[in-house]
């Protein structure tokens, strides 16, 4: 355990710790936050009101249409100054979602993955190679601090390029690879091919998130990369990766609760559910300093348990994400909305975009397919405007989502409509 | 001097060029002249009809993505050379050609070709100056 005296500190004094941070973030959320402090007032609660762990359903819920309504740094509780770190994931509408760092929360953003990395066995005695993306997604800069600060040798080799990943995993001996799992397991198909020994080779353990996966993709990871998989989860908005993560046991990932809140509520109603039950995850940030989050709607479906670990830890455990209550998808690890494909098309003039996403997995890297209908207004009788329309959609859409999808152009009215409505999504993937 | 095509959208799917021919037929309409641009996953379909204007009504009512477009009908000598003839003075003008096919049928003294261009007026008047035949529109259509 990286830090035994926080990870298996007994509840008790857990949840004195927890009331006494939220205390102090509800408390800063108010004197900082105008988008907070107008919420407790048609709530009609102020600060004061938190007196125990349970006046956290006191608390209005925060959802990602308020990060957009005050983008860019309207949700910041700290002035920029202040600020060192700023990162962000593609929005719905164009407009990224946006989140930014103290020097203190970079801190323990650190702290997080070095517990991480040590849950899976890790030392400073490691070579980590962290293949997740560099840049305004969370993972690649996330895991770096993270294994850094646990005195393990990073590579930070960032996504993509996979000669090479393979290349420096056997000749630098990397122990620990982080990255999605449909890119371990493609990492796993193309080693043969370099004549690259994964199974009998250094690499002992998988550091895998960013993406659902599943109990079956972990025993195909185990067993091609001769290695251990653990999950890691996290998002941006609260953190980045490291909110919960996978102990040895393998048996749900234990969320970082003295510096996270989870709560587990029905989605329709909003109403807390006990351990146990599957619901939305929530969560409140209680140490954070330039983006704090109160009750933030993950939209991730999935299942506390307060049961022991045989670990010794003492923090909550969370399942595997189960799905999400809105159609977001995730491909290639990146975050996808249907509405940014119809925000594209919107801004090439569609009054009505009639699409569908076509989402599938060959061998183990994700496709993307947008079938796009060919309105009398984009239609040109000539094939040169026509394939032109194609490459200026397949650019724009490209540059939008941060993944390439391909363009089909199809006839109008043969995308299904369910009851008027189009259906946006055909995930064909089976994880 | 100018000719109404119908162009439109197909996927490259069996049984497209099937259905939409059933349809203009069950409307009596006859088709003059046709081609198709095709690429991997789509062709275009260009149609020189008797009835245009209805054409594209009942193709539209039918959900094809179609469009009407002008072209030029050229009478082009039935010789070696009588296609060139008419390319070059075009060439000389400056007037690119974007597409061009042949007729089905035969005019009395020579071959039919349609011309799709950007500048169709320029076009036309050039022609017919070089003593070169452009069909009107309505008898193109009574072929």
């Amino acid at each position: 355990m990286y830090n035994p005296e926080s990870e298996s500190m007994p509840r008790e004094q857990l949840r004195q710790l927890q009331l006494e941070r939220l205390q102090k973030t509800v408390r800063r959320v108010y004197d900082n936050v105008p988008f907070y402090k107008e919420k407790f007032r048609d709530k009609g609660i102020e600060p004061g009101d938190i007196k125990t762990l349970e006046d956290l359903t006191l608390l209005p819920f925060t959802v990602k249409q308020d990060l957009r309504d005050n983008y860019p740094f309207g949700l910041f509780a700290e002035p920029m100054s202040e600020v060192v770190r700023i990162h962000a994931s593609s929005g719905t509408t164009g407009k990224p979602t946006v989140v930014g760092y103290t020097q203190n929360d970079i801190d323990t953003w650190s702290e997080l993955i070095a517990r991480c990395v040590a849950m899976v066995g890790g030392t400073k005695g490691d070579v980590v190679q962290v293949a997740y993306g560099y840049g305004l997604f969370t993972g690649g800069l996330g895991l770096h601090y993270g294994a850094e600060r646990l005195g393990a040798s990073v590579i930070p080799i960032s996504g993509g390029n996979t000669k090479r990943q393979l290349m420096l995993m056997e000749d630098f001996g990397t122990t620990i690879l982080c990255c999605t799992p449909s890119y371990a397991l493609f990492l796993g198909e193309e080693a043969g091919e370099f004549g690259v020994d994964l199974v009998n080779g250094k690499l002992r353990a998988g550091i895998f998130g960013a993406e659902p996966w599943s109990e079956k993709m972990r025993d195909e990871l185990e067993k091609n990369l001769g290695i251990k998989a653990y999950n890691i989860y996290g998002l941006s908005e609260i953190m980045g990766p490291g909110v919960s993560m996978e102990c040895e046991c393998q048996c749900g990932m234990h969320v970082m609760e003295d510096y996270f809140i989870p709560e587990v509520i029905d989605p329709q109603t909003g109403e807390p559910l006990p351990y146990g039950s599957k619901g939305e995850i929530v969560f409140t940030t209680i140490t954070k300093e330039a983006f704090p989050l109160l009750r933030y709607r993950t939209r991730d479906i999935s299942v506390l348990t307060e049961e022991k670990c045989e670990c010794g830890r003492t923090f909550v455990r969370m399942d595997r994400v189960m799905g999400r209550t809105d159609d977001m998808l995730i491909i290639r690890g990146v975050n996808v909305f249907p509405s940014q494909i119809e925000s594209v098309l919107l801004n090439f003039g569609e009054t009505e975009p009639h699409y569908l996403l076509v989402v599938d997995r060959q061998g183990t890297l994700d496709t993307l397919e947008v079938l796009v209908e060919v309105s009398e207004k984009m239609f040109s009788d000539e094939v040169r405007k026509m394939e032109e329309l194609e490459r200026r959609l397949g650019h724009e859409i490209a540059s939008l989502l941060g993944i390439s999808a391909k363009i089909k152009l199809v006839e109008p009215k043969t995308i299904p409509r369910s009851e008027g409505k189009a259906k946006r999504v055909i995930d064909k993937r089976e994880l | 001097m100018k000719v109404q095509q119908i162009s439109v959208f197909l996927e490259n799917k069996s049984g497209r060029l099937a259905e939409l021919t059933n349809v203009l037929g069950k409307a009596a309409i006859n088709i003059r002249a046709l081609s198709i641009a095709d690429t991997s996953d789509f062709g275009i379909l260009r149609l020189i009809v008797n009835k245009p204007e209805e054409a594209f009504r009942i193709l539209k009512d039918d959900g094809f993505s179609v469009s009407i477009t002008d072209v030029i009908a050229v009478e082009v000598q039935d010789e070696p050379g009588g296609l060139a003839k008419v390319l070059e003075i075009l060439h000389s003008a400056g007037i690119n050609i974007e597409y061009l096919y042949a007729f089905l049928e035969k005019s009395s003294n020579g071959a039919l070709v349609v011309f799709r261009v950007e500048q169709v007026d320029e076009a036309v008047e050039l022609l017919a100056k070089r003593s070169v035949n452009v069909l009107k529109g309505s008898d193109v259509y009574k072929l």
